[in-house]
């Protein structure tokens, strides 16, 4: 079974170790690259790409303000058409709900359609813990599984590894599970889909219980979507007698007609396709085609908690395309794993932070796991503005506590002194007066802070002190610079602005 | 509707066949006693989450601005076939155009080239199709299994319709396409798309002429994978060949 997120390390610890691993960057990088330029082509095709991302915007928003309403329409809808629906607050009632589902069945063993929700929620392991086998059979979360590995990326869970490491993984691992891999398997691709070809298709066809999340869930009329490119997903969702669909309760869209603008953003912006190769979309259940028993399971798990920060809330628009990882600086050197979550990159960074709290360290560190230089807006095609979410996500971890304390008593002095007039001028005389004096490096836990940046220079005199001298008699200085006070503040030295004041430092 | 058009399968919802009807039974139980609890809270917790949104906003939503297009291409049906067979062999699906009257042969020649000796057959094939193959036909009476469709070479069907700007067909289960899983086991899938009647341009035209309470399945090319580098690789899970033919009606 893949591997546990509990325990893990702030961001900027695990980010240094896989930063140090030129394999995983060299993965990363070659796999980052490829696929945000395919984006940006498949993007450009369609003229109204803007038009396009604003419409999904606006549906999701008017989704998320009324998603009460929704709920309770799809519901409905899902239980005309002959499924069950059932909610879960948590984790564990989900886990509670899905494993009491599959028992009832008498099945020990089930299939798995790529599910962020169920990965969310552990519950290959809850399945496990009560003797039940859960099988992935998405070729990367196959990879992730047998290599007893975590997913890295939404999308490419296993983008960390390369074509090699995967040959290793099959050639080691498959035979543990099933069919093993057949002899002298290479590190072709081709070579290598055909072993998971046949490793997973015995298991299609015994196959009883299918699992499975769902890209939407459409309101007025109980349908649910599953975007998929393999065919597992179409195998899982057809073949087995009993289908459980565990769903974040954002998913739903309120229409039919929405999905025409989903279905042109999404496969574009996850896979660079003009469309992916297989969507199933099914309403309860049908006679004679598919699962006889269908049972949605929808899921809260912190979703509320998001839903109730008036900026955060767009978080809950992500139709998990997986865009912003590809074009994410940060993402491409520190890769998936030291986000701590399912969910990655930038996404990820302001999406754990809220479905979680900030309790943990890797929570709390990951608003910051960012240069804020807005790619991800850029791309996201429900245009979430995941920088303004970062910042403000910084604020609660301040706010709470759990920010840096030094930098909290920094700020807290700077704020004291900025307030105390007198206070800032002699504090601007002492730090011009010890200029000599300063390190090149700050001591202590501001060491960290110049490991990459170099401290800024402080002026020989202070721009009040040069202002008095030039203007004897004249009117007051301006008011003071917004910049901060303290040792630091980044006053231009009179003698780079030789000019007249006018022209001075502002 | 010509007569090598499948019953149903082409206008929107298909009036007359409606959908397939719904399985009762334990799947129609209401959830526990526990679970209406957790619905109970979920709910409250939503609203209690959406207090700041106005009163006003929740009763009477303003209605949501569609201000992009309906099609990418003009409305031209030989050029929108065009592209239809463009996108679908970007794709990699092998594709083939014809008339009525030579699709006989194009399937018989299709399945020959394979080497193909058993073909499933979904209820409502037009006969003509498989009058020139030499196959053993395997009709499909609801009683075939995984396994047994495992080991069949090919599937023949038609489509509810098909998607040019971004080479999809889409299946309905309707008649001439069977239960999803005749399209999905067997390795070899030759699917006929009526041209111009069952091509529309994009997919914002595609979703008004299907219906919601049938299975859909959307098919863009064969099965395929961008696993393992991001490259991708054809043919997975799915049928690994997907043989296109597009007939003029």
């Amino acid at each position: 079974m893949s591997g546990t997120y509990l325990g893990m390390p702030a961001f900027p610890e695990a980010a240094k170790k896989s930063v140090d691993d030129r394999t995983l960057r060299a993965n990363l990088r070659h796999a980052t690259h490829t696929i945000r330029d395919r984006r940006a082509e498949a993007v450009a095709e369609l003229a109204d790409w803007a038009q396009l991302r604003e419409a999904g915007a606006r549906i999701k928003e008017h989704t998320l303000r009324r998603l009460d309403h929704y709920l309770v329409q799809l519901e409905q809808a899902v239980t005309d058409a002959g499924g069950t629906v059932h909610w879960a607050a948590d984790a564990d009632e989900a886990n509670r709900i899905v494993t009491g589902l599959v028992k009832a069945t008498g099945e020990t063993e089930v299939v798995k359609v790529k599910s962020m929700a169920t990965q969310e929620i552990g519950l290959n392991e809850a399945l496990e813990a009560e003797g039940i086998a859960a099988y992935e059979t998405d070729l990367a979360e196959l990879i992730v599984q047998l290599g007893q590995d975590r997913p890295s990326h939404i999308l490419v869970p296993a983008i960390h590894r390369n074509r090699s490491e995967i040959r290793d993984i099959f050639a080691g691992q498959m035979g543990r599970w099933g069919r093993p891999a057949p002899e002298g398997l290479t590190d072709e691709p081709a070579d290598l889909a055909e072993a998971a070809r046949l490793h997973l298709r015995e298991k299609f066809l015994r196959a009883k219980v299918g699992i499975s999340g769902a890209n939407f869930m459409v309101a007025e009329t109980g349908t649910l979507v599953v975007v998929e490119s393999e065919g597992n997903g179409r195998m899982c969702l057809t073949l087995p007698e009993t289908l459980v669909s565990v769903v974040g309760i954002e998913k739903v869209v309120p229409t039919w007609q929405d999905l025409e603008v989903f279905l042109q953003t999404l496969p574009r912006s996850s896979t660079a396709e003009r469309m992916n190769p297989y969507t199933s979309t099914w309403t309860g259940t049908t006679d004679a085609d598919g699962p006889k028993t269908f049972h949605l399971v929808l899921l809260d798990n912190g979703r509320t908690d998001t839903l109730a920060d008036t900026v955060g809330r767009q978080a809950l628009r992500c139709i998990r395309c997986s865009a912003c990882l590809n074009v994410c600086p940060v993402y491409e050197r520190a890769g998936g794993h030291a986000y701590g979550s399912v969910y990655p990159g930038p996404i990820g960074a302001i999406l754990n932070p809220q479905l979680h709290g900030t309790g943990s360290e890797v929570d709390a560190s990951l608003p910051y796991a960012s240069s804020l230089c807005g790619a991800c807006y850029d791309v996201c095609p429900v245009a979430i503005d995941i920088p303004e979410v970062l910042v403000h996500l910084r604020e609660r971890v301040a706010e709470t506590g759990k920010g840096h304390r030094a930098e909290r008593a920094a700020i807290n002095a700077a704020g004291w002194v900025l307030d105390h007039p007198a206070a800032l001028t002699a504090a601007l005389r002492a730090a011009s007066l010890t200029r000599k004096l300063h390190p090149k490096r700050l001591p202590g836990p501001g060491r960290a802070w110049t490991d990459s940046r170099d401290l800024p220079e402080v002026p020989a005199e202070s721009f009040r002190d040069w202002w008095k001298k030039n203007n004897p008699g004249g009117t007051a200085a301006p008011a003071a610079p917004a910049a901060p006070a303290a040792p630091t503040a980044p006053a231009a030295p009179p003698s780079a602005n030789p000019g007249s004041p006018e022209e001075g430092p502002r | 509707m010509s007569p090598a058009t499948p019953a149903g399968a082409t206008g929107p919802a298909a009036p007359g066949t409606g959908a397939p009807g719904r399985s009762t039974g334990a799947a129609a139980s209401s959830a526990s006693a526990s679970g209406t609890a957790a619905r109970d809270r979920i709910l409250a917790r939503v609203r209690a989450a959406l207090s700041d949104v106005p009163a006003e906003e929740r009763e009477n939503p303003a209605p949501i601005d569609r201000d992009y297009l309906r099609a990418h291409v003009p409305d031209d049906p030989e050029a929108v076939a065009g592209l239809l067979a463009e996108n679908l062999a970007d794709y990699r699906a092998r594709v083939h155009r014809t008339t009525a009257a030579g699709l006989p042969a194009l399937i018989a020649r299709l399945l020959a080239d394979r080497g193909a000796r058993t073909v499933v057959v979904p209820p409502g094939l037009p006969d003509g199709w498989l009058a020139a193959a030499d196959v053993t036909q395997l009709r499909d009476d609801g009683t075939l299994t995984p396994a047994r469709l495992d080991a069949v070479d090919s599937v023949v069907t038609g489509c509810a319709l098909a998607v040019a700007e971004t080479g999809t067909i889409v299946l309905d289960a309707g008649p001439g396409q069977g239960r999803r899983l005749l399209t999905l086991v067997p390795d070899h899938h030759v699917c006929v798309v009526r041209v111009p009647g069952q091509v529309v341009a994009s997919v914002p035209q595609a979703l008004p002429r299907l219906d919601p309470r049938r299975p859909l399945t959307w098919i863009s090319g064969p099965s395929a994978t961008s696993d393992i580098e991001l490259n991708r690789v054809e043919g997975v899970h799915g049928p690994r060949t997907l043989d296109a033919v597009l007939v003029t009606d």
